[in-house]
C-alpha cells in the first residue's frame, strides 16, 4: 500500500564550516559568508522517508519548506532523491518566523497539501538548533509525534514501527498513522543524486518564475514538461493568520549570542510523569534557565 | 564533503575538449530524444552540464562512500559460501550507492535504461573510481560488458538483458582457463547444443574471472567439436538466475582485494548464443578486451592520482630536519614527477576515450543508416587511432600507476611500508594492472605494428601542427618543449628505420617495447604541451616536467638500440 509522505525540509547557512567572519559584529549570523545548504539531518529524514517508498510501491513524496525563493535548491535537491513533488512557502509576510510562527506556517502548508501519512522532519536545524519545529508541527495538526528516530522499522496499515535514541540507549516504539517523525543525525545518511532525476528537474523552477517566462522557446520547453513547475504558496495561499506568522507570530527574541563551553558533568533524569515535570520547571525557574 | 570530481580540475578540462561536440552530436542523432526522455539533452550545452553534474555525482560517492570504504572491502574480502559469492559489507554498501544514483548502464542508450553517455565522460567516472578503491572498479566497470552484448546481441537479449544492467544488476566475461590465460585460443569450456531443450549447455572450468558470480555472464567456449584454434570458439550469454555455474573458490590475492576473483565450474549450464558461432574469439572477445583495456588504462590513471594525493598530503605534513619534507628537492622530484606521469597517461588516457567515442558513434549509426563517404573516412580514420592508442594507453596508464604508487610509498618512508597508511593498497592494487587484459608485453604485441606502419608518427606530426596553430606564430613559454619534441621524434624515426631496415623480426620482437615506449613518450609529450597551451596554469608543470623526464627515456632507447650489435641477440636468448 502506498503512503502519502511529507517531508519538512529547510535551506540552513553552513555552519559546519565556519570562517572568521560567519557572525556579523552585531552578533547574527552572517549568512552572505556561509553557503546555504541542506540542513543535514534533513536529508537524514529524507532518506528515512525514501526507503519507505522503496518498501511500499505507490508511495509519494511531497517536500515542503519556507524559505527564500532560493530555497527552491532543497526542493530540486529533494527531487534529485527520489521525491515526487516539492512546495515552496514563500512571502515577505512570513519573514523573521521564529519556531512558534514557522511550525504554524508549515502547518497551515500541511493542510493545504491536505492529504498525507507520515510527516518526516530532521530533529534540528543546525542555524538555530532548537529541535522544536518538528513537535510543534506535530501539537498544531494534533498528531502523533516519533521524536529522534534512528530507524522506521516498518509501516503496514496504518501503523508506523520505529526505532528512538533514548538516554543511554534505543527503543522501539509504534504509533499510529497520521504521525510526525523527526530524525535523528546518526540515522542512515542520505542517498547521492540519482543521474536521471538530475537531469530531468534540473531546470524545476517555482511556478510563478515559469509563468513570468518571455521567451518563447523556453515558454514551450516548460509547456511540455509540466513537473518542472514547482508549487509556490505565500501567506494567503495557505489561509495564514497574519498575527502567526513572521515576525508579529514570533514571540521569541534574542538578547544577545554568547559563546560558552558546557561545564556540568553529571545528568539527571525525569519521567514523563507529571510530578516530574513539575520539578523539574521549578528547578528551571529557580535557576533562571527559562522565565 | 569530499569529492573527487571538484578536487580533480583535470577531469573538467578533458571533458571540454572540442570534438566533444562532435562526439554528442553524433552520440545523440542531433538530439533525437530531446522529447522522448525527460532526462535526454535539448542541445550540446545542455548535453555538457549533464555529464558535468552527473560526474559530480560520481565524485560525491567516490568521496563520501568508495574511497571511505577502500580500507574496510580491503580487508574484509568477499567470501564464497555455497557456491556463491558474498561480497565485503562496504562492497555491498558501494553498490548499492551506484545503483541509487543510477551509475549502471551509463554508455547504454536510453530505449534500455541507459544514460547514454559518451565513452569519455563514462571513463572519466572510472578515473574517479579506480581513484577511490581501484578493486571496486573492477565492479562497477564490467558494465563494459554491455558494450559488447549491445554490439553484438540481438535486440531481444538486448531487451533483456541491457536493461537489467542499467537497472543494476553486475556483469562478468568469462574468459581464462587454468591453460588458457594470454593465449585465449585454447580456451576448451564445452558448449553443446541441447536440441530438446532449444538451447546450449556449458560443461567445463574457468579461472581467474572477476566478479565470477555476476548475475550476468559472458562466456567464452568452444562451441566446434574437434576444434583447436581461436574460430572454434562462440561466446554465449549465461544468466544466473538459470543456474548451473557455481563458484569453486575464490583467490586470495596480492591487490584489488574486494574484487572477487572466481574460479567457475559449469555444470550443464543453459545458456545463449550471442553473435554468430565461431566469431566468438576473432571478433567478440576482440572488440570486448578492447574497451576493457581502455577500463584498465582509466585504473591505472586513477591509481596514480590517488598516489600522487597521498604522497603530497603526506610530505606537506610530514616535518624531518626542522621542516616539511616537500621543501627537499629530492621529495619534490618523486612528487613533480609522479604528477606528471599522471597528466600524461590522463591526457593520452581522453584522446582514446575520444577516437573510441568517435568511431563508436559512427559504427552504430552504420546500423542505422548508409554513412556518407565523409563519415565513411572519418568513422575509418578514428577506428585506427582508437586501435593504435588503446595498447599505448593500457601500457602506459598501468606501468606509470605501478611506478606512482612505487614512489607514493617511498614518499612516505617507514611509514608507508606499514598498514596504517593508504599507500600501501593503492601499491598492491596498481600491480594488476599491467597484468590483466593482456599484459604490458602483450600491449606491445598490439602496438608495434603501428610503429613499424609509421601510424604513431603521423600522429605525431599531427600534434606538432595542432602546436603550431596554438601557437599561431607568436613565441610561448613552451618553444624549448617545441624543439625537444622535435628532437624526440626524429630520434624515434631513426630508431625506427634502425631496426626495420634490418628485417629481422626477433631483434624487432626484443626492441619492440623500447620502439613503443619511445613513440608513447613523444605522444604524451606532445598532448601534454597542447594542454600546456591551452590552460598554463594547471598544465606548465607536467609538460615541462614530463618533456625532461620524456627527453631523457627516449634518448636512453636510442643509444640502447643505436649501439646493439646484431650477434648481442644471443646475449638475450635463454637456454
Amino acid at each position: 500500500m502506498g503512503y502519502k509522505i511529507i517531508v519538512l525540509a529547510k535551506q540552513v547557512p553552513d555552519t559546519r564550516n565556519v570562517g572568521p567572519d560567519a557572525m556579523t559584529p552585531e552578533g547574527t549570523v552572517n549568512r552572505a559568508a556561509l553557503p546555504a545548504v541542506f540542513n543535514p539531518e534533513d536529508l537524514n529524514a529524507l532518506e528515512q522517508a525514501l526507503r519507505i517508498k522503496d518498501a511500499n510501491p505507490g508511495s509519494t513524496i511531497t517536500m515542503l519548506t519556507m524559505g527564500l525563493p532560493k530555497a527552491t535548491e532543497v526542493l530540486r535537491e529533494g527531487l534529485y532523491r527520489g521525491a515526487d513533488a516539492g512546495v515552496l512557502l514563500t512571502d515577505r509576510a512570513l519573514g523573521g518566523a521564529d519556531t512558534l510562527a514557522t511550525s504554524y506556517t508549515l502547518a497551515q502548508g500541511i493542510k493545504k497539501i491536505g492529504d498525507y501519512d507520515i510527516i518526516v522532519c530532521g530533529r534540528q536545524a543546525i542555524d538555530g538548533d532548537t529541535a522544536q519545529v518538528g513537535p510543534q508541527v506535530a501539537e498544531k495538526l494534533g498528531l502523533t509525534q516519533i521524536t529522534y528516530t534512528e530507524e522506521v522499522l516498518s509501516v503496514a496499515g496504518k501503523k508506523i514501527t520505529a526505532k528512538r535514541h533514548i538516554d543511554g540507549g534505543v527503543e522501539t516504539v509504534e504509533g499510529p498513522l497520521p504521525i510526525v517523525i523527526t530524525v535523528n543525525g546518526s540515522a542512515a545518511p542520505c542517498r547521492t543524486r540519482n543521474a536521471k532525476l538530475v537531469m530531468k528537474y534540473k531546470n524545476a523552477k517555482p511556478a510563478p518564475e515559469i509563468a513570468a517566462l518571455t521567451d518563447e522557446a523556453e515558454k514551450a520547453y516548460y509547456a511540455t514538461r509540466p513537473y518542472l513547475a514547482i508549487q509556490q504558496w505565500g501567506a494567503a495561499d495557505i489561509d495564514a493568520d497574519p498575527a502567526q506568522i513572521g515576525k508579529a507570530g514570533s514571540p521569541t527574541n534574542v538578547k544577545a549570542v554568547k559563546n560558552i563551553v558546557f561545564t556540568a558533568k553529571e545528568s539527571k533524569t525525569f519521567t514523563a510523569s507529571d510530578n516530574d515535570i513539575d520539578n523539574l520547571m521549578a528547578e528551571l525557574i529557580q535557576s533562571n534557565t527559562i522565565g | 564533503m569530499a569529492n573527487y570530481y571538484t578536487e580533480t580540475p583535470e577531469l573538467k578540462y578533458h571533458l571540454n575538449h572540442p570534438l566533444m561536440k562532435r562526439i554528442v552530436e553524433l552520440k545523440e542523432r542531433d538530439y533525437a530524444d530531446k522529447d522522448k526522455y525527460d532526462y535526454a539533452p535539448q542541445n550540446f550545452e545542455d548535453a555538457m552540464d549533464n555529464f558535468d553534474r552527473v560526474l559530480d555525482i560520481v565524485g560525491e560517492i567516490c568521496g563520501e562512500v568508495i574511497g571511505p570504504n577502500a580500507e574496510g572491502v580491503d580487508h574484509d574480502g568477499p567470501k564464497c559460501e555455497n557456491g556463491r559469492v558474498q561480497y565485503a559489507p562496504g562492497t555491498d554498501v558501494n553498490i548499492d550507492a551506484t545503483r541509487k544514483a543510477g551509475l549502471m548502464g551509463m554508455a547504454m542508450p536510453r530505449r534500455f535504461g541507459g544514460l547514454n553517455f559518451p565513452i569519455v565522460p563514462y571513463i572519466m567516472a572510472a578515473d574517479m573510481v579506480s581513484s577511490a578503491d581501484a578493486g571496486f572498479e573492477n565492479l562497477w566497470g564490467l558494465q563494459d560488458c554491455a558494450e559488447t552484448l549491445y554490439e553484438f546481441g540481438n535486440e531481444d537479449q538486448k531487451m533483456r538483458f541491457l536493461t537489467r544492467v542499467c537497472a543494476g544488476e553486475t556483469m562478468s566475461m568469462d574468459l581464462t582457463e587454468p591453460d588458457a590465460g594470454s593465449d585465449l585460443q585454447s580456451v576448451m569450456l564445452k558448449a553443446t547444443y541441447d536440441e530438446k531443450e532449444n538451447c546450449w549447455r556449458l560443461n567445463g572450468v574457468k579461472r581467474f574471472i572477476t566478479n565470477g558470480d555476476a548475475d550476468i555472464h559472458l562466456v567464452l567456449a568452444r562451441s566446434e567439436e574437434g576444434t583447436h584454434d581461436g574460430r572454434g570458439l562462440s561466446m554465449f550469454i549465461y544468466d544466473k538466475r538459470q543456474g548451473g555455474v557455481d563458484v569453486r573458490r575464490i583467490e586470495n590475492k596480492m591487490g584489488i582485494k574486494g574484487s572477487p576473483t572466481c574460479e567457475l565450474v559449469y555444470k550443464n549450464a543453459k545458456a545463449e548464443l550471442c553473435g554468430d558461432r565461431k566469431l566468438g574469439l576473432i571478433k567478440y572477445v576482440m572488440a570486448l578486451m578492447n574497451g576493457a583495456r581502455l577500463g584498465i588504462a582509466a585504473q591505472g590513471v586513477g591509481l596514480s592520482q590517488a598516489a600522487y594525493n597521498e604522497a603530497l598530503a603526506y610530505a606537506k605534513d610530514r616535518k624531518q630536519f626542522g621542516k616539511a619534507i616537500i621543501e627537499f628537492p629530492a621529495v619534490a622530484d618523486l612528487l613533480s614527477t609522479m604528477k606528471a606521469k599522471t597528466d600524461a597517461t590522463r591526457a593520452i588516457l581522453y584522446e582514446t576515450a575520444r577516437f573510441v567515442d568517435m568511431y563508436k558513434a559512427l559504427d552504430d549509426i552504420s546500423k542505422e543508416r548508409k554513412l556518407t563517404p565523409e563519415e565513411r573516412a572519418e568513422q575509418k580514420k578514428y577506428s585506427k587511432l582508437a586501435d593504435s592508442f588503446t595498447p599505448l594507453s593500457k601500457a602506459m596508464g598501468s606501468e606509470f600507476a605501478n611506478q606512482n604508487t612505487y614512489d607514493c610509498i617511498q614518499v612516505h618512508g617507514g611509514s608507508g611500508f606499514m598498514k596504517e597508511y593508504k599507500c600501501e593498497r593503492i601499491y598492491r592494487d596498481a600491480r594488476i594492472t599491467s597484468i590483466y587484459e593482456g599484459t604490458t608485453q602483450l600491449q606491445v604485441v598490439a602496438a608495434i605494428r603501428y610503429v613499424t606502419t609509421g601510424a604513431y608518427l603521423t600522429q605525431i606530426e599531427d600534434y606538432e601542427q595542432q602546436i603550431s596553430m596554438l601557437a599561431a606564430g607568436q613565441s610561448t613559454p613552451f618553444d624549448i618543449l617545441r624543439d625537444k619534441l622535435k628532437d624526440m621524434a626524429d630520434k624515434t624515426r631513426m630508431a625506427i628505420n634502425q631496426i626495420t631496415e634490418a628485417k629481422d623480426q626477433e631483434l624487432l620482437d626484443l626492441m619492440a617495447r623500447r620502439l613503443v615506449e619511445m613513440c608513447a613518450h613523444t605522444i604524451m609529450g606532445n598532448l601534454l604541451v597542447i594542454d600546456a597551451l591551452k590552460a598554463p596554469e594547471m598544465f606548465a608543470k607536467s609538460a615541462n616536467v614530463y618533456v625532461r623526464y620524456a627527453e631523457a627515456e627516449v634518448e636512453k632507447h636510442m643509444t640502447f638500440i643505436r649501439k646493439f650489435q646484431a650477434e648481442n641477440i644471443a646475449d638475450y636468448r635463454q637456454a
